[in-house]
């Protein structure tokens, strides 16, 4: 099992230190390249929702964030200070009509968007508020088919 | 930079093109561009995101809110994109059904509300 684990400020400049870290790990670690755009944008949303909770309750704390490669899985793990999350609009494709017809930046609008972006989505209660699990089957490291040919 | 931004008119529209990645710290420069445009009275908007490489929940709300904004008065805000990952966004959140989406300014600039 390999884990890399990142803390970053609460300030929006370093949502996207966060998405390179998680994208460089996740590469590593042998996602496909056609699910690493979604792994950006699912670590994107997740960092943003934590330092924007961050900003409210404490500032001071940073977010802390871990890419785990364990037994076929990739792991993304947000932690963060919020109260627990409401779920209001869970659906994502309720996340367009709550931006029109309400508040673009309805707080509820991070968590309804992963939930229809990566299959894998949790929320789960964490060690000071909550934790953001995203989750990404890895390919099974047997060797090449290559190989077997010679 | 992490997000580029220029303005021209074609015929009565403005189009935005916009370079880098749309994200919760980028946004707000996008959002003072579109309130700029709209305080200057233009209300038919075009924005080009072919050039962007990255866009999140916090850049679709502020082109939703330039959407509102121009409705307020009669105006337009149409969308260039081509780019699967930057439409898939879009399809994810039903914002499809509202945003009119094209595969040129061209096209864009010609077409009738």
């Amino acid at each position: 099992m390999a884990t890399v684990e990142l803390r970053v400020p609460a300030a929006p400049a370093h949502v996207r230190t966060a998405r390179l870290v998680a994208v460089a790990a996740a590469r590593r670690a042998g996602l496909p390249e056609d699910l690493l755009d979604e792994l950006r944008l699912g670590v994107g949303e997740a960092c943003a929702r934590a330092v924007a909770l961050h900003l409210a309750h404490a500032p001071d704390v940073p977010v802390a964030m871990s890419v785990t490669d364990d037994a076929g899985s990739l792991t993304v793990a947000v932690d963060d200070v919020g109260p627990p999350p409401s779920f209001g609009a869970r659906e994502a494709d309720l996340v367009g009509t709550t931006m029109l017809h309400g508040e673009p930046a309805d707080p509820r609008v991070p968590l309804a968007f992963l939930a229809g972006l990566v299959d894998d989505m949790t929320v789960l209660p964490g060690p000071h508020g909550t934790t953001v699990r995203l989750r990404w089957k890895l390919p099974s490291r047997s060797a090449p088919a290559a190989w077997s040919q010679l | 930079m992490d997000l580029t931004l220029s303005t021209r008119r074609e015929g009565d529209r403005t189009v935005v093109v916009v370079g880098g990645e749309i994200d919760v710290y980028t946004a707000p420069k996008l959002r003072e561009q579109l309130v700029e445009l709209e305080t200057a009275g233009q209300h038919h908007l075009i924005i080009d995101l072919e050039q962007v490489e990255f866009l999140d929940s916090t850049g679709l709300g502020v082109l939703v809110g330039g959407l509102k904004r121009v409705r307020v008065h009669d105006g337009s805000l149409r969308l260039v994109c081509t780019q699967e990952r930057i439409l898939k966004v879009f399809r994810i959140t039903g914002l499809t059904k509202v945003f009119p989406i094209h595969d040129s300014v061209a096209e864009a600039a010609s077409a009738q509300d």
